[in-house]
């Protein structure tokens, strides 16, 4: 065994007997508990497991990867805007007023304020989005295990499956909340040490957000030479029209995403409920601001040990992810990714763009920028090893929140509400658990037999929330004559529209253009206004609702205990 | 609260939120994409800064907006008289 796997393997080892020692020492025995961990967590420590909760592989694994090396630099910045933008969104449209309603789930809301039909889609919607974007979590923990464990891809999305239903069955939404914050200090470490050490390396400056502008002009000049466009040069992939689109689509999408929402139900009080949007943006902004100098900092290593150097001379790090094919040649004209090779046998392997005369030969994954950060940078074999864990941290930590989503969905909105609303607490918590294990199957297998890589399916989520949640939510709150009927149309033809132009422009499925070459991952923009005027024009021809319906809406519109909701939370119908 | 404090109230939450959205879409919308070409010949600390707006700038706003927004509505409760206590749990 290496150096580098003795050291993950603690790090792993240790990593996962603490969480599994918090989820012991939080195990509830009842339904509050296990949605919403009874409203009762702090807001910094809410803050926290929100981060956790939202930075997910995608984030931690791939994030700098895409920034670096998915375009030329710039084009990344729509991720980087939109997973950070919406929280603002969050914080002051949806998270204050969802927290005075003061119910379990995005579902409870809609069901509450409009009907039981419109509870329904909004069940299915809320299933479907977590799925998708719970398969990217276990996708990545594969990654993690097969790499720094040298195990395969089932064994590892195995162990991770056995971690997470340890913690998430027994200790529900109280379990994996204490779990998360322990997980965010785990993940926030192991991405700021080695981003913190190799900007003191290579600049002299030891905060990354700032050395990362020393290097800006040397990363330009080397991309100028080997013909890509200049790392800060704008809309050289994506046009200025498309970089609004995807940015737009990944903002109200992150406030539209059923298991960030459902946080705020966690939350003490309105007052709690705001305070937790503000930690959870601060603790996510210091690796958001962390990743794209990660990503400008290895990428100026890259080129300068690969491109250039004969294979025999390649540092290790190279050859290790090469012998597992996350460094492989150019595409085959079969879509198949051969073993790097010196194709035309100049002695030394090249790194090009578009514009150059000489062909690339290589091509670097986007999943492997952070985990292999520390080893380009030289930095020791425990930093690579915390950087494992911290990986691990990310996946299990949003997988968790997205399973329990998945779970109350099926116990509350589905068994109780629909099923049998007689049901106990304790039947209602054994369904709970039940659902819990059977979508943690399912997600392994999602894991297993992953249906792309790990950040373009997660994008595509975004893009179903944008289109079928943050609409009819928004104007729930912000407009009483909103109707139940114009919801549900909103959702539906939202949701549907948005679907078919994916499932229309996906390489693997249609590979059509598009219209006006909107990529998919944009088009939750589009779906979100279709979604927008469809709500507003069936509930301007039909019925009101009812007075008070009305009386409700206004009254979660400030803080403090009223009558209405208290009486609405206890289970008055309101019609 | 009356329903004409209500009135005032919601009126004042609503302008607040409209200036922190406009200033949300400013850096972000605008100076990390819209506007990025112009931006971008300025240079500071090495970053243009087009370029810092989209992808350090704008994040750092983000998180002073909420900042202010919270700050704020924890006056305009108090002025209101519908501050909250810490321990105040209403759940079903």
């Amino acid at each position: 065994m290496s150096d580098i796997q003795t050291w993950t393997l603690v790090f792993v080892v240790l990593t996962f007997s603490l969480y599994i020692y918090i989820a012991y020492r939080s195990r509830v025995s009842d339904t509050a508990g296990f949605y919403v961990a009874g409203g009762g967590i702090p807001a910094p420590a809410n803050g926290a497991a929100i981060a956790a909760d939202w930075m997910s592989a995608a984030s931690f694994i791939s994030l700098a990867g895409i920034v670096a090396f998915a375009g030329n630099g710039y084009a990344g910045s729509v991720y980087l805007m939109g997973w950070t933008g919406g929280y603002v969104l969050l914080a002051l449209l949806l998270a204050p007023y969802l927290r005075k309603f003061g119910k379990y789930t995005i579902p409870d809301f809609v069901g509450d304020r409009y009907n039981e039909t419109a509870r329904l889609v909004a069940v299915v919607a809320a299933i479907v989005v977590s799925f998708v974007y719970v398969a990217g979590q276990m996708a990545g923990v594969g990654v993690v295990f097969t790499r720094f464990l040298n195990v395969n891809t089932t064994t590892g999305v195995v162990i991770g499956m056995a971690i997470v239903f340890f913690y998430a069955v027994l200790g529900g939404m109280k379990g994996i909340t204490w779990t998360q914050v322990t997980q965010y200090s785990v993940l926030i470490v192991a991405y700021l040490i080695p981003a913190v050490a190799v900007s003191q390396k290579v600049t002299g400056v030891p905060l990354p957000q700032i050395g990362f502008g020393r290097i800006l002009e040397e990363l330009n000049a080397l991309q100028t030479d080997l013909g890509i466009a200049q790392y800060t040069e704008a809309f050289t992939q994506t046009s200025r029209a498309n970089m609004v689109l995807i940015t737009a689509a990944l903002m109200f999408g992150t406030a539209g995403l059923p298991h960030v929402i459902v946080r705020f139900y966690t939350a003490k009080s309105v007052r709690a409920a705001r305070f937790s949007a503000l930690w959870a943006l601060f603790f996510i902004a210091l690796l958001y601001t962390t990743a794209p100098s990660v990503a400008a900092f290895s990428k100026l290593q890259i080129f300068k040990d690969v491109s250039g150097t004969s294979l025999a001379d390649m540092p290790s790090w190279f050859t290790t992810w090469a012998s597992v094919g996350l460094i492989t040649g150019p595409a085959a004209a079969d879509g198949t990714m051969p073993a790097v090779a010196d194709l035309n046998g100049n002695g030394v392997i090249d790194i090009t763009g578009a514009a150059s005369d000489v062909a690339n030969e290589v091509t670097i994954n986007n999943d492997i920028i952070v985990l292999a950060s520390p080893e380009i940078g030289g930095l020791p074999a425990p930093i690579v090893g915390l950087v494992a864990a911290g990986a691990l941290a990310a996946a299990l930590s949003t997988a968790s929140g997205l399973l329990l989503v998945i779970s109350s969905s099926v116990a509350n909105d589905v068994y109780y509400k629909k099923i049998n609303p007689r049901a106990s607490e304790k039947q209602q918590l054994l369904v709970g658990r039940v659902a819990m294990a059977a979508a943690i199957v399912v997600a392994g297998y999602l894991g297993i037999n992953p249906p792309g890589f790990v950040a373009q399916v997660v994008a595509l989520a975004f893009g179903l929330a944008a289109a079928s949640f943050f609409p009819i939510l928004v104007l729930g709150i912000f407009w009483k004559r909103c109707t139940a009927k114009g919801a549900m149309w909103g959702m539906i033809v939202g949701l549907l529209t948005t679907m078919a132009y994916m499932l229309w422009t996906i390489d693997i499925y249609g590979n059509s253009e598009g219209i006006w070459g909107i990529p998919e991952t944009g088009f939750g923009t589009v779906g979100m206004v279709i979604n927008f005027v469809v709500t507003v024009l069936v509930s301007l021809v039909t019925e009101k609702p009812s007075p008070q319906m009305q009386e409700l809406v206004e009254e979660i519109r400030y803080p403090g205990r009223t009558a209405l909701v208290a009486a609405h939370a206890e289970g008055t119908d309101l019609g | 609260m009356d329903d004409n404090a209500r009135r005032e109230y919601w009126r004042k939450n609503l302008t607040l939120m409209a200036v922190l959205l406009v200033i949300w879409a400013l850096v972000s919308f605008g100076a990390g994409i819209l506007f990025v070409d112009a931006l971008n010949e300025v240079t500071f600390l090495g970053f243009p800064l087009g370029f810092w707006f989209a992808q350090q700038g704008s994040i750092i706003v983000f998180v002073i907006l909420i900042a202010v927004y919270v700050w704020r509505m924890d006056r305009l409760d108090a002025e209101y008289g519908v501050e909250e206590y810490e321990g105040e749990v209403h759940h079903s």
